[in-house]
């Protein structure tokens, strides 16, 4: 079987499943929902193993596989900077090395996801709850969004999916509707998401106007032979890169627009497992490095990514020093690892940045579904403070999530030490790499290592202090929710070696070589000769160093939480005014309440003020002329209308009065008329 | 010996509806009561098999038997139109003659044979055939409309629809023989030419004409030959009224057009004033006459009056437009008026009652969907936009005004606008009104959980599809109606 022709399957198997459990999910037993959720996943996770593994057998020059449906929207020519340009959008797919990741990663972590989902939610079954099926439905649902997205050939496809992903976010936070918090989550998402997708649009306008096509192909081909803009100028390109890089901030909550992240994690946490941790928060680093092209052309715009995905990387991991629930722990450690990703494609270390997706994607959806296991175990309780001791209690839930956590720490030889190294070492060393953004990234590892570990001391370690109505329920969570676990842990163990670093046993670049048809192109070629001369030593050393950066903030939160002492409350005290900045999220969500949300009531306010004054004055003004004319109509209306009304309604009974008569019921008389009508007729054919 | 070759395609949906008529009829005596209902089953099927052979008569164009039936895209299509009546129609009854107790095979036998008689008025390119088919339906239909032998309106109906029935098509007839006095012929076409030769005697020409004219007429029920029609509409059992208000008007019409625009084109500036006198005369009658009504089919009775009246309207305009937007105006006017039939059966009680206006008072609250239902129908009626009563006036309103008959249109319009009083008084009563307000007191059966059967059921959803389809999505039918109107005219 030619996989590769039948990549359409991929989206279309999880919106099958969408449908029948959308449409008659209400009537199915468990097993039937868990059958197609779960087969259209599984198959689609097939087919994209199938598709993957016959494009690894073609030459590294020959591996981009384009599929045309159908014409999408054929809306004729336009005038572009690129001449006369036919705007025909196709329905088509494209499989490359960088997709080829993206799929293998959103249906294989979705499908793990999708089994933990069938215990996690098992309790939303029922013919009055009738959530479980909403779930699953809207869980396919996103599948096919999300596979869409990273399938696209063009642009406009590409938004379909980038929307719709967004929409399945929305169901998900809000799943829990009942309750106004989510729903607020939901909006707040849905919003937020808004600003950055105006950039994205703006961008995709730009690039039609720019290249004259939306096709990655085209697009990415003339971007090529563009000459390279200056840094510190904005040119066209960085104009796009920019626009486009705003639409990422959007979807993988960057600064300014990361708040909706948080607020997310009142959906359910497979959700927040798949979602807002392993893919559709990717979307934005896939969506930079889809474009690179136009990133390497435009340095200024590629400095703006690597500044504010280094300053995010730091922000977000500072607030999740002091956070107390777990999935929000989690949360700022999503946006500052997506930080990292994005500092990595601001230095052109591209096939970084997907590394630590990858292995982000890994760790951080078992560490979320490791989160919600606890949750499950402790019967909903999220608060860090009423945990604790639970390491025997739940020690399959414990290892995994130890390994998770060591990953996410940069400890060799788990995944995140490979990709979290590289991008350290391409940020110092690289011809758009600096010093100081090396830097944030080191103070940011340490951070990481420092709140990890505080999570796992306070979850696992320490004298319990979960309320006593709870601790006898502690139970180990079942078996088709620790499996997912399990294999997720074994691939945050070992997903890095498929990238080793020189200095080790001689290294291995196979992610590398795997991705660098996507990302060659001359531009890049230069780049990639200036990072040849650094030195193996430089690069163990720094190596090194982050490892013992990383020891230090393990020890540190081991210090601080692994025995109880009053170190923790000696350091706090001391550091009163930034813990509780810290503790309060830099009253971020404070300061865009009183800079936008409120200016935003305001405005309306002010609009229903000016409408009460000016315009109320005005009608009440009008008031007194209409209640006048209202007399004088009023008599018109008694006395003249009415009167015509009357005369029509007496017409019309006056009318049909004959015609009452007329109908007599006698069929002798119907004769007659009809004899009459005969005799008009001839009169009016023949002797007129 | 060799027999001769006869090709049966031609008539091919008008064979399998007789066959299929013959076997209800033959199975009867040998079906138990309970199981009569699988007779109207069969009906259902042949109905269906005649479709499917309709579908073979696109590819058989041309003209058969000596001139005598022809198949083009207009017969096609009209064969369509009839084929869906008869089938709504039959769903539409199974429910209703159980309840009223004459569920006799007869019944869906006399249906079948009246489309047969239908289809060959669609399909006849000559004069006698026009007028075999249209003795066929309307034998069929005095029978129909006498079907509750033992009700004496019904047997009221039935009596005055045959006597003055019979009345008009003697003067059909004798119209028609006028008309091959002058000509010598009866082909339509040959009609034709011969009126273009100049060398026939025009006032037995024109007289014959308005002979004709009157005999289609009262089979449309157009003015001043709508008499009959309340009396009847009313007497006539509730699925046959919506059955007669739609097939056999919809069959006169497609006999109409085809004489009227094959054979006397020539003639048009004579025929054209009556036409316009008639329409203008049968909308404001229609719609007076109908504001005054209590008993809903009554009042149905008389808005079928008034839209005859507005297609006339398209008719006057002379042209294939014209013609075309009557077919499509044809096929939405049907699907609404046999949904509206449909929910009137569905609620009314055994013996026909519960069926005036003021009885629907409350139906929005007792049964939502059917009360949604019948407010589409009627706002349908009305012509409201986003129904296929909208998109079928519209069409054939803009055919008017394309021929320059603004007059026409602007009364036609003023009537379209005041038929929204009646249409909306059942629609008022289901809503705003309370049962019983009316004073009338209610047995304790009337207030029994309604039954509604799954036949109904397909018949009022089919049609809500439709009437939303034909309004949303006019073009496929529209297109088709246009390229076979061309041939015709």
């Amino acid at each position: 079987m030619n996989f590769l022709k039948y990549i359409w399957l991929i989206p279309l198997l999880p919106l099958v499943g969408c449908f029948f459990n959308g449409v008659f999910g209400k009537r199915f037993s468990k097993v039937t929902i868990d059958f197609f959720a779960l087969g259209s996943t599984l198959l689609s996770f097939l087919c994209s193993v199938g598709a993957v593994w016959q494009l690894s057998r073609l030459q590294p020059e020959e591996r981009v596989f384009n599929l045309n449906l159908f014409e999408w929207i054929p809306a004729g020519v336009a005038l572009t900077a690129h001449g006369f340009a036919n705007f025909s959008i196709q329905w088509g797919y494209r499989l490359d090395p960088l997709s080829a990741v993206m799929i293998l990663v959103v249906t294989g972590v979705g499908f793990l996801i999708h089994v933990y989902s069938t215990g996690y939610m098992a309790h939303e079954h029922g013919p009055h709850l009738g959530g479980y099926y909403r779930f699953f439905s809207y869980l396919n649902l996103f599948m096919f969004s999300m596979l869409t997205l990273v399938l696209a050939n063009n642009f406009a496809l590409m938004f379909v999916g980038w929307e719709g992903v967004g929409l399945c976010s929305y169901l998900l936070i809000g799943f829990y509707f009942h309750k106004k918090s989510a729903g607020d989550a939901g909006k707040k998402a849905f919003i937020v998401n808004r600003i950055g997708d105006a950039g994205f649009m703006l961008g995709m306008f730009l690039i039609f106007q720019t290249f004259g096509s939306l096709d990655f192909g085209t697009v990415m081909a003339r971007a090529a032979e563009a000459p390279i803009e200056v840094y510190g100028s904005v040119g066209v390109l960085t104009a796009i890169g920019i626009l486009l890089f705003l639409g990422a901030t959007g979807k993988s909550a960057q600064l300014p627009l990361y708040t909706w992240l948080p607020d997310a994690m009142e959906g359910p946490t497979p959700v927040s497992a798949l979602i807002h941790a392993a893919t559709m928060v990717t979307a934005g680093v896939y969506m930079v490095s889809r474009t690179s092209v136009i990133y390497t052309h435009a340095p200024t715009a590629m400095m703006v990514v690597a500044v504010v995905g280094g300053v995010t990387a730091i922000f977000a991991a500072s607030i999740g020093l002091v956070q107390n629930d777990i999935k929000r722990v989690l949360a700022y450690s999503t946006v500052s690892q997506l930080g990292y990703m994005f500092l990595a494609c601001g230095v052109g270390a591209y096939f970084v940045g997907i590394f630590h997706l990858m292995t982000h994607a890994f760790f951080k959806a078992l560490l979320f579904l490791g989160a919600g296991s606890v949750i499950h175990a402790l019967s909903g309780e999220q608060d860090l403070r009423r945990m604790g001791a639970l390491k025997n209690k739940i020690p399959k839930t414990y290892v995994t999530m130890l390994a998770a956590t060591l990953a996410i720490s940069g400890i060799p030889p788990f995944a995140g030490f490979f990709s979290k190294d590289e991008i350290l070492w391409q940020a110092f060393s690289s011809e758009y790499g600096r010093w100081w953004l090396w830097l944030i990234g080191v103070v940011a590892a340490l951070m990481t290592a420092f709140y990890m570990f505080r999570l796992i001391f306070l979850t696992f370690y320490n004298e319990s202090r979960v309320d006593p109505e709870v601790e006898h329920h502690i139970h180990e969570s079942p078996s088709n929710m620790i499996v997912p676990l399990q294999i997720l842990a074994v691939l945050s163990v070992i997903g890095g070696f498929v990238q080793i670093p020189k200095f080790l046993f001689g290294g291995f670049d196979g992610f590398e070589r795997w991705l660098e048809p996507v990302f060659k192109h001359p531009a890049t070629e230069a780049g990639a000769a200036a990072v040849e001369h650094a030195s193996l030593g430089a690069e163990a050393g720094l190596a090194l160093f982050s490892v013992v950066v990383a020891l230090t903030g393990i020890y540190l939160a081991y210090r601080f939480y692994y025995r109880p002492s009053s170190a923790p409350d000696r350091a706090m005290a001391s550091a009163k005014p930034v813990y509780t900045v810290l503790f309060n999220k830099y009253y971020m969500d404070k300061i865009y309440d009183a800079l936008f949300v409120n200016r935003t009531k305001d405005l309306g306010n002010a609009l229903w003020a000016f409408d009460r004054g000016v315009i109320d004055g005005g009608v009440n003004g009008s008031g007194w002329f209409t209640r006048f004319t209202a007399n004088v109509s009023c008599w018109w209306d008694k006395w003249i209308v009415d009167g015509l009304v009357n005369v029509v309604g007496f017409t019309v009974k006056m009318l049909s009065y004959p015609l009452r008569i007329l109908q007599t019921g006698f069929v002798q008389s119907y004769a007659f008329l009809m004899v009459l009508g005969i005799i008009a007729f001839i009169w009016l054919y023949v002797l007129r | 010996m060799t027999l001769p070759q006869v090709p049966i395609l031609p008539i091919l949906p008008e064979l399998i509806l007789t066959l299929f008529g013959i076997a209800v009829m033959l199975f009867d005596p040998f079906t138990a009561k309970p199981h009569k209902s699988w007779l109207s089953s069969l009906a259902f099927i042949g109905v269906l098999a005649a479709l499917a052979g309709n579908v073979l008569l696109l590819a058989a164009e041309g003209e058969y038997y000596n001139g005598m039936i022809i198949v083009d895209s207009f017969s096609v299509f009209f064969n369509f139109l009839f084929l869906i009546i008869a089938g709504l129609s039959i769903l539409a009854s199974r429910q209703y003659l159980v309840r009223e107790g004459v569920n006799h095979s007869e019944y869906y036998g006399l249906l079948l044979f009246a489309t047969v008689g239908m289809c060959f008025m669609g399909g006849a390119n000559e004069l006698i055939m026009i007028f075999i088919g249209l003795e066929i339906t309307s034998i069929s239909t005095y029978v129909l409309a006498g079907f509750r032998r033992t009700d004496l309106k019904s047997n009221e109906a039935a009596i005055k629809y045959f006597l003055l029935g019979s009345f008009a098509t003697a003067f059909l007839l004798y119209g028609i023989a006028l008309m091959y006095g002058a000509t010598h012929t009866t082909h339509l076409s040959q009609i034709s030419s011969a009126l273009l030769t100049g060398r026939i005697d025009l006032r037995l020409v024109l007289a014959g004409t308005a002979l004709m004219m009157v005999g289609f007429s009262f089979k449309v029920a157009t003015a001043p030959f709508q008499i009959w029609t309340p009396d009847v509409y009313e007497g006539a059992p509730i699925p046959v009224t919506g059955w007669m208000s739609v097939g056999p008007k919809a069959a006169g019409f497609a006999a109409f057009l085809r004489v009227f625009f094959v054979a006397l084109p020539a003639l048009d500036q004579k025929w054209f004033w009556v036409l316009w006198v008639s329409s203008v005369l049968t909308m404001t009658i229609g719609n007076t006459a109908a504001m005054l009504q209590s008993n809903i089919k009554r009042m149905l009775a008389y808005s079928s009056i008034a839209h005859a009246g507005y297609i006339l309207v398209a008719f006057a305009a002379l042209t294939p437009n014209g013609i075309a937007s009557i077919m499509f105006y044809l096929l939405a006017y049907s699907v609404m008026n046999l949904g509206a039939f449909a929910v009137i059966s569905a609620w009314s009680l055994s013996g026909e009652r519960r069926v005036t206006i003021d009885e629907f008072a409350g139906l929005g609250y007792r049964q939502p969907w059917l009360a949604a239902a019948f407010t589409v129908f009627l706002l349908g009626l009305t012509g409201i936009p986003l129904t296929a009563g909208f998109t079928g006036k519209f069409f054939m309103f803009r055919a008017a005004i394309n021929s320059k008959l603004y007059w026409l249109t602007i009364i036609a319009l003023l009537n379209s606008a005041a038929s929204l009083y009646y249409y909306l008084r059942p629609t008022i009563a289901m809503y705003m009104r309370e049962p019983g307000e009316s004073g009338r007191t209610s047995a304790p059966q009337d207030s029994a959980p309604l039954q509604i059967s799954m036949a109904t059921k397909v018949v009022i959803a089919v049609s809500v599809l439709a009437v939303f389809y034909l309004g949303l999505f006019p073009s496929t039918i529209l297109d088709f109606a246009q390229s076979s109107a061309f041939l015709v005219h």
